[in-house]
């Protein structure tokens, strides 16, 4: 038990308890648009945390440096910016919204371990193009490791658990955990590549079952250059299929994702195969709803579905509120700012919603 | 001319990638690319290690390095240390750079990426931006998205969004002094100069072809 233990340990990462720098996510916040307000709100309101929102702070430039448009040298110097825009607000714990500026950020500081002359050269070309220089982050994690941390804390504040409300059975609960957050540097990861914790210790802490199936730990098919050019689009439903073929026998009731890439993916291309094979994977034929992290950390803390902004969803969360027994208004899904109607979106042709 | 193989090895990404490969194949098991297309990244790596030019030529100005999904699944997979998606990082830089990108399907694509999120780097300060994304290009995105889009005003303030306006927040107009230091590390570091790449190798491809 003691040598199990320690090797536990190892797969365990620092999390800084308070004080940290944010950095935004180029997809969450088009795709997912409430989620990074509700990590804020989470960690201001409810656990009284320090977190500044900075808005100089820019891209990683990692999806333009993954389809291989940009140099390296170009993306480690906004890495350095971004750093610098830390180091400037006085702070010193990194913590990055989006899995691949993850991966990116944990590259960078290793590359520079590796060849510190490269390090010298970032230095100088952030210096000479921007004036500005840098410390190293003495922390970097992602957005879901600081959820992770204080799951507990979110768990002794939650209006309601992951459980079907009739019956009181736990949901059945696949968790993604994108690619770039423990694959590229295991040790980076909670549970590394081989046992990621990071979600599933969300799902355990707030009541839901883990789904465990054969392609848990496939890629989600974003592929960077493969999604952005329409003819490859292929490479990224197909992986997505795999993973849908394979979880549904599990029946799960929801999907949840810590990168925003993979939540999106897992949305949508459910929607696409139901339009081109008329096939869904759940029983009812609403698709598997996909959530964020923060959505569900929402959802559990009480708020408002339609202020977690579920109704952007395209696979819909209805169902998933109902078995949760969340009371919601119908009507208030489809409404704006000032409550005008804003009308419906049409519905797809196989897909159900309500 | 220094020769293919030493351009590679003069990457950091190739230095990192490429120890001693024994072509055992679990990179080419583990990757999401080879079970969707003829991919291989064991025989690339084997390619590679060959050191011949005429190999490493048909690697530069083929389709192949670009079916690559960089979700780095080899890295963690590999038994000595190897990551093909290291190798193939740096052999699309040098693809661009020699201008035989353009002599394949799969490289000349790279125009498409290089006009969206490239440009919208410099435009918006992030990779993507709802003003850019329509269901005619993303017929995925689906009617849940056309519906936002129409109502992205509305929709992003009652989310606690900051749209288009100065400040923090979510969508957030981004200052021109930030896009201006953007733009002048995508001159300093090469981005600017792989753009031209990019454009004047497809333009002189689509030349040819006519």
């Amino acid at each position: 038990m003691k040598n199990k233990n320690q090797r536990w340990l190892s797969y365990q990462k620092e999390i800084a308890d308070d004080h940290y720098y944010f950095a935004r996510s180029c997809i969450r916040q088009n795709f997912f648009p409430a989620s990074e307000t509700i990590f804020l709100k989470i960690l201001r309101e409810e656990l009284g945390k320090d977190i500044f929102d900075d808005p100089e702070q820019t891209t990683c430039t990692g999806i333009a440096y993954h389809s291989g448009i940009i140099p390296l040298e170009t993306t480690m110097t906004v890495v350095a910016r971004q750093f610098a825009l830390m180091t400037r607000a006085g702070h010193e714990n990194f913590v990055c919204s989006c899995v691949t500026s993850f991966g990116i950020y944990i590259e960078v500081l290793e590359l520079w371990k590796h060849f510190p002359e490269q390090e010298k050269k970032t230095r100088e070309a952030l210096l000479k193009s921007t004036g500005l220089d840098f410390k190293i982050p003495v922390n970097l994690v992602h957005t879901s490791d600081i959820i992770y941390k204080f799951r507990d804390q979110i768990a002794a504040k939650a209006s309601l658990k992951l459980v079907n409300c009739t019956g009181g059975n736990p949901l059945k609960i696949v968790d993604h955990v994108g690619c770039h957050y423990a694959k590229i540097f295991p040790d980076k990861g909670i549970g590394g590549a081989e046992y990621p914790y990071v979600l599933a210790g969300l799902i355990d802490a707030w009541g839901g079952e883990q789904v465990d199936y054969p392609e848990r730990r496939h890629c989600c098919g974003f592929g960077f250059r493969q999604y952005l050019i329409k003819e490859n689009r292929g490479y990224s439903v197909t992986n997505s299929k795999f993973k849908f073929e394979s979880m549904a026998p599990y029946h799960p009731d929801l999907i949840i994702a810590n990168c925003p890439g993979c939540t999106f993916f897992l949305d949508r291309w459910q929607y696409v195969i139901s339009e081109m094979e008329n096939k869904t994977y759940d029983s009812e034929g609403y698709g598997i709803p996909v959530l964020t992290y923060e959505e569900v950390a929402g959802l559990v803390l009480g708020y408002d579905p339609w202020d977690l902004g579920l109704q952007l969803h395209q696979v819909d969360v209805e169902p998933l509120l109902i078995k949760l027994g969340v009371i919601y208004s119908q009507e208030g899904k489809y409404k704006g700012m000032n409550g005008e109607e804003l009308g419906k979106p049409a519905k797809p042709q196989f897909l159900k919603t309500h | 001319m220094e020769s293919f193989y030493q351009l590679l090895s003069n990457d950091i990404r190739f230095q990192e990638g490429l120890k001693a490969c024994i072509s055992c194949g679990t990179c080419t098991a583990i990757c999401p690319a080879a079970q969707v297309s003829d991919y291989d990244p064991r025989m690339l790596v084997e390619m590679v290690q060959t050191r011949n030019e005429e190999v490493l030529l048909e690697l530069l100005n083929g389709d192949a390095i670009w079916r690559c999904g960089e979700c780095l699944s080899c890295k963690t997979r590999c038994p000595r240390g190897n990551t093909p998606g290291h190798i193939i990082q740096a052999l699309r830089a040098l693809s661009i750079k020699t201008g035989l990108f353009a002599d394949s399907k799969q490289g000349n694509l790279q125009l498409e990426i290089k006009r969206t999120v490239g440009e919208h780097i410099l435009k918006y300060g992030y990779c993507v931006h709802i003003d850019e994304i329509d269901t005619g290009k993303y017929p995925e995105q689906g009617p849940v998205w056309e519906w936002f889009r129409e109502n992205r005003e509305s929709l992003l303030a009652r989310l606690g969004a900051n749209y288009n306006h100065e400040g923090a927040g979510t969508l957030r107009k981004i200052s021109n002094r930030s896009l201006e230091d953007l733009q002048a590390i995508f001159i300093e570091t090469g981005a600017m100069e792989r753009f031209q790449q990019i454009e004047s190798g497809s333009a002189k491809q689509a030349k040819d072809e006519k």
